[in-house]
């Protein structure tokens, strides 16, 4: 029994990492129809980001407050790699906007060679490690056996149900929110109507972003190492989340990564390792059989 | 009649271009991971190599001819390993040092068999490398079926009675050796309580890590290079499990300590004796270090694939690959900076090379790997 809640502990954290990189994927779905295949690699430039700030701030003030400079370097690093999503969409995207629907998806995909490229040159080929962090762990006494908890564990899976409350008021409650679910629906009608359609879809990728910035600072707090490769492998996980939970859906994205985090280590756990992602990969097609749009997406209304 | 003219032209125009292109350049190429993740050890091979042609260049190059270098990148990628020995063979290489990965190793080096260059690996150590009785193919290193013997002999013997879970990054290199030392602790009567494979770029390991802690296990056999392995050993002792780590000689590198921190302290590792402590090496180690760079692990393997080649060509006074390869297999000794050297039939080196390390924090407060 401790064996198992201890998986789930493990899938939980896992899970909400994913969930956290899937908002974006999802977001910038619902709005424009588009996959930005770079999301993976903005995730992985961010987690460069936190690190570089990080190190930053211990040469200059020494060792100080961890509280305090994860903070900072949670703000800092949001702000920076919400410039690059910026720019990225301003560059690659916003250009091929009216063009055919093929194009800006090919645009990510070069955007996404191009970042892992960049960050392979600018910081090296090699693993970067990070030297900082707590490694204090709680243990639970449960029946025969005990379960461990870190710190680590916990900042991550209350760092994402925050987060997806904050969203979710919002998306649902404020006038932004408001001009995004507009753009959802019938981007032309929203600009007749007075939305500025342009801003609201670059708000988006910066939101996106932002998100993918915490997803990289905790990345590196849990796992301590990054290295310019490691856009892909969550970016392709936090996908399948973001299609398993209904593409365009934000509670979707993080119950689908979740569930992907899940189901991942609960077979390594009783199964063997080597066959964890077919596993995932398995439990997505058979959703996608009797739920085409995903848990939680709408089905496609033709318009006429 | 104007067309047999024309023919006979042409062939004429042929026989002239290749007379004037007969000067030959001595070609070598040196292939590895020179980027991503296994960079490190491309990283070895390269300084290594470029230092013995630049020495043996200043000597006067392999029979009067002055050696030039090309190099390959194959990013720990089979098939970027065998476009790597496509572009060498189109530029007319003779002789490769290289690759690192056995899994690249492998299909590269069909290809330099097909095309005729002679190959010497100084860091792949699957045993199927020379075991497929390709005429062209070399090592410096020694071999996972001996390194596998030893790792499971020490886990028998010295460490009795411990409880062993068997990890592998799932390559031909990692399930390899992990397979190697599976085998003889089997063959010693201990059976492994867990027997696992994780993927190259996977960084979660905590359900593995839960699964080591609930099996019991007490030493962690690690199959596989320094990148998983140090991310594995330190969600380990994150998650607060003690058990002894021991890990191959993918794990020879400086950046297995900075990837798994604090907790690499004790951790036993299979290696030949340090080459950089030989006293043949002495007089290149300076060298290195003059140009600020530490000759570790593979350096000095490299550097002696390069004097092995240009000694047996040296021999022969000849240039052909086929027939340095024949002067290789003699078994001839080979004096080399990582001692002295010579090959059987399979063109593996004779002499067993593989002995038990430690990890430990050394004065400067970094940490180090001593032999035990």
């Amino acid at each position: 029994m401790d064996y198992l809640i201890q998986q789930v502990i493990n899938g939980l954290t896992l899970g909400s990492i994913y969930g956290l990189i899937a908002i974006g994927y999802t977001m910038v779905f619902g709005i424009i129809g588009m996959v930005n295949f770079a999301h993976g690699d903005v995730f992985m430039l961010s987690a460069f980001v936190a690190l570089i700030i990080f190190l930053a701030l211990s040469q200059l003030f020494g060792t100080i407050n961890l509280a305090l400079a994860l903070l900072l370097v949670l703000v800092a690093g949001m702000a920076l790699t919400a410039l690059w999503a910026w720019t990225i969409e301003r560059v690659a995207y916003r250009p091929l906007r009216g063009s055919f629907r093929l194009a800006p998806m090919i645009s990510a995909i070069g955007m996404s060679i191009f970042l892992s490229n960049f960050v392979q040159w600018a910081q090296g080929p090699n693993n970067k490690p990070l030297e900082m962090v707590p490694t204090e762990i709680i243990t639970i006494a449960l029946g025969a056996g005990s379960i461990t908890l870190s710190w680590k564990q916990i900042t991550i899976m209350v760092t994402t149900a925050v987060l997806l409350m904050a969203l979710w008021y919002l998306v649902q409650k404020t006038p932004l929110g408001r001009a995004q679910r507009a753009c959802e629906q019938d981007r032309k009608m929203a600009s007749i109507l007075g939305v500025d359609v342009d801003r609201t879809i670059s708000l988006t990728f910066v939101i996106g972003a932002a998100l993918a910035a915490v997803a990289g600072l905790l990345w590196m707090v849990n796992y301590s190492q990054v290295n310019f490769a490691d856009g892909y492998v969550p970016g392709v996980k936090a996908f399948t989340a973001a299609v398993l939970g209904g593409i365009g859906s934000l509670q979707g994205a993080v119950l689908g990564g979740i569930l992907i985090g899940l189901i991942e280590t609960l077979w390594s756990a009783y199964f063997s390792l080597a066959y964890k992602d077919v596993a995932a990969l398995l439990i997505l097609i058979v959703v996608l059989v009797f739920m085409p749009s995903g848990l939680f997406g709408r089905p496609d209304v033709e318009k006429v | 009649m104007r067309f047999i003219k024309l023919i006979s032209v042409i062939i004429l125009a042929g026989l002239v271009a290749s007379c004037g292109g007969g000067e030959q350049k001595l070609k070598f190429g040196v292939a590895g991971p020179m980027t991503g993740s296994d960079a490190a050890f491309g990283g070895q091979l390269k300084n290594g190599v470029e230092q013995a042609v630049a020495d043996i260049n200043a000597a006067g190059g392999i029979l009067g001819q002055q050696i030039e270098l090309i190099s390959g990148d194959d990013v720990a990628d089979p098939k970027q390993g065998v476009s790597v020995a496509n572009q060498f063979i189109g530029e007319g290489v003779s002789f490769v040092v290289g690759h690192f990965n056995s899994g690249v190793t492998e299909p590269a080096s069909d290809r330099y068999f097909e095309s005729g260059l002679v190959m010497i690996t100084p860091g792949s150590t699957n045993p199927k490398i020379t075991e497929r009785g390709y005429w062209n193919v070399f090592r410096t290193c020694g071999r996972d079926d001996q390194q596998g013997k030893v790792a499971g002999e020490y886990i028998a013997k010295t460490l009795a009675g411990k409880k062993v879970a068997v990890v592998h990054d799932k390559t031909t290199y990692g399930k390899g050796l992990a397979d190697e030392t599976k085998k003889t602790i089997n063959s010693l009567g201990i059976n492994e309580v867990l027997y696992e494979g994780v993927s190259k770029g996977e960084r979660d390991y905590s359900a593995l890590v839960s699964k080591i802690k609930q099996s019991g296990a007490e030493i962690v056999y690690w199959g596989g290079v320094h990148t998983e392995g140090g991310g594995l050993l330190r969600q380990l002792r994150d998650q607060g499990v003690t058990a002894q780590f021991i890990g191959g000689d993918g794990i020879v590198t400086q950046e297995f300590a900075s990837l798994a921190g604090a907790g690499v302290e004790g951790t036993l590792m299979t290696f030949g004796p340090d080459p950089q402590k030989r006293p043949e090496a002495a007089a290149v180690v300076q060298k290195f270090l003059a140009k600020n760079y530490k000759p570790e692990a593979y350096t000095l393997y490299s550097y002696a694939s390069v004097q092995v080649i240009a000694q047996a060509a040296e021999a022969i006074k000849s240039l052909d690959p086929q027939k340095v390869a024949e002067e290789i297999h003699s078994g001839k000794v080979y004096k080399t900076v990582i001692g002295d050297l010579s090959f059987d039939k399979k063109g593996d080196i004779t002499r067993l090379d593989y002995i038990m390390y430690t990890w430990k924090k050394q004065q400067d407060g970094s940490f180090g790997y001593v032999e035990n």
